[in-house]
């Protein structure tokens, strides 16, 4: 037992001090380019793995997805109106800049862990979990001023004279004038709300 | 001659009559279609949603709702009609105030918060859709019953 630990060290051991030494027979450009290269087939690797769990499909393989919100966001406006656009997952969920999306990433492995230790394995555990969790939402969007909505929706080029009455005066009192945020007042667009007892702004 | 021949003559003659009406392609609720044909869905009408508050027919009706209420929840855990018709959101929403009925419990007695019977508000109002009405209707305004009555004693 132990002497086969101690083989295993020693080859470990040997392949460093190989990796470690100055190359003798390869030449220096062979080298930076072949790095160059490596570098390239992993970036775009890691890119193309983030980019495929980046979509719809892989966010609802989990049933706790497909059977919970997924299912909820079908009769809602952003899977279904006049114009035919549609949000998915990622459009609200992921940030669209590289730091964020690496940092919501890094979250959402923690989600991982969940779902192999069954956290919200049912429709009745997820819905114990759905305050806690659509408050990392609101607290998220909030911080960065919604920017998941405004990557669709801008301000700017909202036509109030478009919008019901309603809206208008909603958007021109509170939005424009920077003192609210989308989802300060449109929580739950998406998908159901959790018990909003002490939410600001429900009753 | 009995009784039971009576009846029974009688319901030979309503049948016939009967029979002769739905001949006579009486309008029924399958638009004429015979049962094994799917007749079209009619359109779906669009909800108005103008913002003009419309006239009630009598005072105690609930007034219809003059917005749109797409996807808005009204569940044990969110009522978003609250959330612009509490007393305590009519100041940022600029709606008007549910009245002081939907504090009261049966016995009239103001409560401090919603009565539980009035939180569902759907049971009682409704959105309006600009379709043509099935039907005439022959509703007649309380002022107009007032009008008549008074003109018919001059
Ligand atoms: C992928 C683009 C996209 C993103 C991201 C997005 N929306 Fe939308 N949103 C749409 C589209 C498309 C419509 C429907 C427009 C239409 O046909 O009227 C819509 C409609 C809406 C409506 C109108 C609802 C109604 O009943 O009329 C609201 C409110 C709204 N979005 C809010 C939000 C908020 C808040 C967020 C951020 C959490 C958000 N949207 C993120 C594309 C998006
Ligand atoms: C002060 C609260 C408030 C804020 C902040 C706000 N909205 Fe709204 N918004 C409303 C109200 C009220 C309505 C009308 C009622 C409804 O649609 O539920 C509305 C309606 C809309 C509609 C539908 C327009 C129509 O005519 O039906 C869209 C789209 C929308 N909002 C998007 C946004 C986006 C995107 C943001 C952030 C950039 C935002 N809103 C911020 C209150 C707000
Ligand atoms: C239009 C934007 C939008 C889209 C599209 C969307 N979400 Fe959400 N999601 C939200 C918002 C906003 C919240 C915060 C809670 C709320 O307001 O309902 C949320 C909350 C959640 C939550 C926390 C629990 C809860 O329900 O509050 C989960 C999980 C979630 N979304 C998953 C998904 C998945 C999976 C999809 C794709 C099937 C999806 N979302 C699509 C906007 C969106
Ligand atoms: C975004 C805020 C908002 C929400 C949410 C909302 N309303 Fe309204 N409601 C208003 C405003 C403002 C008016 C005044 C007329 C108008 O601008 O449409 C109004 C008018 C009404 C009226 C007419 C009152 C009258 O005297 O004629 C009724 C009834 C009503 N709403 C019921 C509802 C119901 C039921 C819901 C939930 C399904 C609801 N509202 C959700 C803002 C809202
Ligand atoms: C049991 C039926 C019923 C239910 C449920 C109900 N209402 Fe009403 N509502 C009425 C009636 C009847 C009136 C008109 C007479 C009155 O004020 O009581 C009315 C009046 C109103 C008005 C006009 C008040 C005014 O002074 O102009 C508003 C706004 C309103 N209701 C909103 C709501 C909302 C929001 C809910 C849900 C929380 C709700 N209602 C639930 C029956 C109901």
């Amino acid at each position: 037992m132990t002497n086969s630990i101690s083989k295993v060290w020693s080859l470990l051991v040997s392949i460093w001090q190989r990796a470690n030494r100055p190359a003798k027979y390869l030449s220096i450009g062979f080298l930076t380019l072949g790095g160059f290269v490596a570098g390239v087939i992993f970036w775009g690797g890691f890119n193309t793995a983030l980019e495929l769990t980046n979509t719809e499909e892989f966010c609802i393989s989990c049933h706790e997805m497909r059977d919970n919100v997924f299912s909820e966001l079908q009769s809602t406006i952003h899977y279904s109106n006049r114009s035919g656009v549609r949000a998915t997952c990622p459009d609200c969920h992921v940030p669209h800049n590289w730091t964020d999306k690496i940092a919501r990433k890094m979250q959402a492995s923690k989600e991982v862990y969940g779902k192999i230790f069954g956290t919200i394995s049912t429709r009745e555990k997820f819905l114990e979990q759905r305050r806690r969790l659509a408050g990392h939402e609101w607290e998220r969007l909030s911080a960065n001023d919604s920017l998941e909505c405004r990557n669709c929706h801008s301000a700017e080029s909202m036509d109030i004279t478009a919008q019901g009455s309603r809206a208008a005066t909603a958007h021109q009192q509170f939005l424009f004038t920077g003192e609210k945020t989308c989802i300060d007042c449109h929580k739950g667009i998406a998908h159901e709300l959790p018990d909003m007892t002490g939410v600001p702004g429900w009753k | 001659m009995n009784i039971k021949f009576f009846i029974s003559l009688f319901l030979c003659g309503a049948l016939l009559v009967g029979g002769i009406a739905l001949a006579d392609g009486v309008a029924n609720l399958r638009g004429g279609k015979d049962i094994g044909t799917e007749p079209d869905a009619p359109a779906v009408g669009k909800i108005e949603d103008k913002d003009l508050k419309r006239v009630r027919n009598y005072p105690e009706q609930p007034p219809t709702i003059p917005h749109d209420i797409r996807d808005y929840e009204v569940t044990k855990n969110a009522n978003k009609c609250l959330s612009c018709h509490s007393r305590s959101r009519t100041g940022e929403s600029q709606a008007p105030m549910v009245s002081v009925t939907h504090f009261m419990d049966r016995d009239y007695q103001v409560l401090a918060t919603i009565s539980p019977r009035r939180y569902f508000c759907n049971q009682c109002h409704v959105p309006q859709m600009d379709v043509k009405p099935l039907i005439e209707n022959t509703f007649v305004d309380v002022d107009e019953l007032l009008e008549q009555e008074t003109s018919g004693n001059d």
